[in-house]
């Protein structure tokens, strides 16, 4: 049988690695100077689904849950392997957190009609919560499995999986539909595949289609290009809050419990700190200096 | 009317979900009973330590020394191992009953599971991985709440510290990482009320079974070693992170590793220093390679001495680091074996 597997993606600021160059003089970050990437853990989710498909059968539905922007990761995401790409955009979902956030996504995961596997990463690199995967399982009412690494079997409606733990390793089985959290030890992503780089090219939602015209104007009109796209499964829905019959007061700020009291910049005064030369004499004092002090 | 006078508001409860494994208590519950008793004592209220397991009943006391006025004990063979989903049922039906002000919880593996389902469900806030916690006051478009919880956590990958708070939903909910609050001396002396809670599972709570467990004591005991030398991206790759560990072994220190090093597969994730990781306070701490993004900051810059080797001079990590080595760790290191084998020779 095929399993009806979702997979829920972030596009993310790329906070892991933060050089020099993404500093300011004042010792704040830079977050502009920050690219947009797929969320890492993201990767190893859909990796997870798309291999489901390969043995099972199925078909994989990639979300996400963005400004009008976020459609580059679903298109990385076709170009994988997905089958199809939905992208959740609206005003009003702006300033969730992760309470609204997944009520948001499980209305949508609804919409699709049928579910068997929602897979998510183990967390986003921008909260670093891992809230939404559990909270989202929470709203579906199905069971949650963290910190997936393999699924060691899946027969009709029984799923084995083995989650990696800091100090161990665990075996559960439970029945689907069931959401999966996936950890980066899970498998190699593949990169997107060359073929359907140039045969999902065009990919686009309704949102991109003025910048597409301008790219590509012998397709006409805004109609045309949609008829174009849709007949080769190239157009990427956008849906809004209506669409998924999201409650107003629950997604976005409106949905949000939590609250920003304030931000504080992290500035880093420079400490008192004495500048070692790379050479054999400075290492060689520095080391002398902390034997005599006792801290070697 | 009786006792008019004798109306009191309900005292506020602070929860401490105690995480337990085959009878002993994880680290990080303990730390925050000591956080609860403080926040308890400032808002006059009373800590709720929520105990669940089989077979547990002698870690009350445990609690109560603590710092735990109440032990609210859920014993049943069905939370012998823990499970997302009858943890919390009985979370839930506790919560519902008795609606605590503040619950607390570890950010490990099994919190970080717990916490959210839980928040989901009661539709309450909740903040990961908080580095402080106080008590404070709020104002939101005229509407003044008094006595919140202040949820300090490093944000935006730990490039900022965010204040976040809940002025609707209770609880207010948190997850702390282990190393991050003092652990206070238990008193030997403290009594407390040890509540018992018989809980009810449907079969939905049950659905998914633990097949097999193979856990594993840590490998490494980075927490408490007194040095640390710790490599990063800029380590390159995982042969040359062989460096990294012969300095530690070399110097008698354990071996720890930025998020980027862990991602690259250059070493274990038990190896994490960070937000993430464990947080250490060594008296020397070597970061070799490691740019010093404030997630790793944040679990080393508490370190007695901090020794930065970066090629990039202006890193980040050579603002908090005492001694600065600008240049490439693979010809610094074996200059700093050398040295200190000269000198302990």
């Amino acid at each position: 049988m095929g399993y009806r597997c979702v997979v829920l993606v972030k596009q993310v600021p790329d906070t892991a690695n933060i050089s020099g160059q993404a500093m300011k003089e004042d010792g704040t970050v830079n977050r502009a100077a920050l690219p947009a990437i797929f969320n890492p853990d993201d990767l190893y989710a859909l990796e997870m689904a798309l291999q489901v498909k390969e043995q099972h059968g199925g078909e994989v539905t990639v979300l996400t849950m963005g400004p009008p922007r976020a459609a580059d990761v679903l298109r990385d995401a076709l170009y994988r392997g997905a089958d199809r790409c939905i992208l959740l955009t609206d005003r009003k979902f702006a300033g969730a957190d992760t309470l609204a956030t997944s009520y948001t996504l499980k209305c949508a995961i609804e919409r699709l009609g049928g579910h068997d596997l929602v897979f998510c990463g183990r967390q986003a690199i921008d909260g670093d919560t891992a809230q939404v995967g559990p909270q989202v399982a929470e709203k579906l009412g199905i069971p949650q499995i963290t910190y997936a690494e393999e699924i060691l079997s899946l027969h009709d409606h029984e799923i084995a999986v083995r989650r990696a733990l800091p100090n161990g390793r665990e075996t559960v089985k439970c029945t689907l539909p069931c959401l999966l959290t996936v950890v980066g030890s899970a498998n190699r992503p593949r990169p997107p595949s060359a073929r359907r780089m140039i045969t999902c090219k065009l990919a686009a939602t309704p949102l991109e289609y003025p910048e597409l015209l301008k790219k590509w104007p012998e397709f006409g009109t805004e109609e045309e290009l949609d008829r174009y796209l849709g007949e080769r499964g190239l157009r990427i829905p956008v849906w809004n809050a209506a669409d998924i019959g999201a409650a107003e007061d629950r997604v976005g700020l409106a949905g949000s419990p939590t609250r920003v009291l304030k931000i504080d910049y992290v500035v880093l005064e420079a400490r008192e700190s004495k500048e070692v030369p790379a050479t054999p004499e400075g290492i060689f004092s520095l080391i002398r200096e902390l034997v005599q002090d006792y801290i070697l | 009317m009786r006792g008019g006078t004798q109306h009191m508001e309900k005292r506020k409860e602070v929860w401490v979900f105690i995480e337990q494994e085959e009878g002993c208590i994880a680290p990080v519950s303990l730390e925050l009973l000591s956080k609860a008793r403080e926040l308890a004592d400032r808002l006059n209220g009373r800590v709720c330590a929520l105990l669940l397991g089989h077979q547990v009943a002698d870690l009350a006391d445990l609690t109560i020394h603590y710092g735990a006025d109440v032990v609210l004990l859920a014993d049943h063979p069905e939370l012998a191992v823990y499970r997302t989903l009858p943890y919390a049922r009985v979370a839930l039906d506790l919560l519902r009953e008795r609606e605590p002000y503040i619950f607390l919880l570890g950010a490990t593996p099994i919190g970080r599971d717990l916490a959210p389902r839980i928040a989901s469900a009661a539709r309450a806030g909740l903040t990961a991985d908080c580095t402080g916690l106080q008590i404070g006051d709020f104002e939101n478009r005229g509407k003044r709440y008094t006595d919140l919880l202040y949820q300090i956590r490093p944000a935006f990958g730990g490039n900022v510290i965010a204040t976040i708070v809940n002025p609707e939903t209770r609880p207010q909910m948190a997850t702390v990482r282990e190393g991050v609050m003092r652990l206070d001396d238990p008193d030997n002396n403290r009594t407390g009320e040890i509540v018992r809670v018989e809980p009810h599972f449907d079969e939905a709570d049950l659905a998914l079974q633990v097949v097999k467990r193979e856990m594993r004591p840590p490998a490494c005991n980075l927490r408490n070693a007194s040095i640390v030398v710790a490599g990063g991206a800029g380590v390159g790759c995982k042969e040359n992170f062989q460096l990294i560990y012969e300095l530690a072994r070399v110097l008698g220190g354990e071996v720890g590793a930025s998020r980027a090093a862990v991602d690259a597969g250059f070493i274990s994730h038990e190896h994490q220093v960070g937000q993430t990781g464990v947080t250490v306070r060594p008296k020397l701490y070597i970061a070799c390679g490691i740019s010093g993004a404030v997630q790793h900051r944040a679990g080393m810059d508490q370190s007695a001495k901090i020794i930065a080797i970066n090629t990039d001079p202006d890193a980040p990590i050579f603002r908090i680091a005492h001694y600065r080595i600008v240049g490439d760790l693979r010809e610094v290191i074996p200059m700093m074996i050398r040295a200190y084998r000269e000198l302990s020779r």
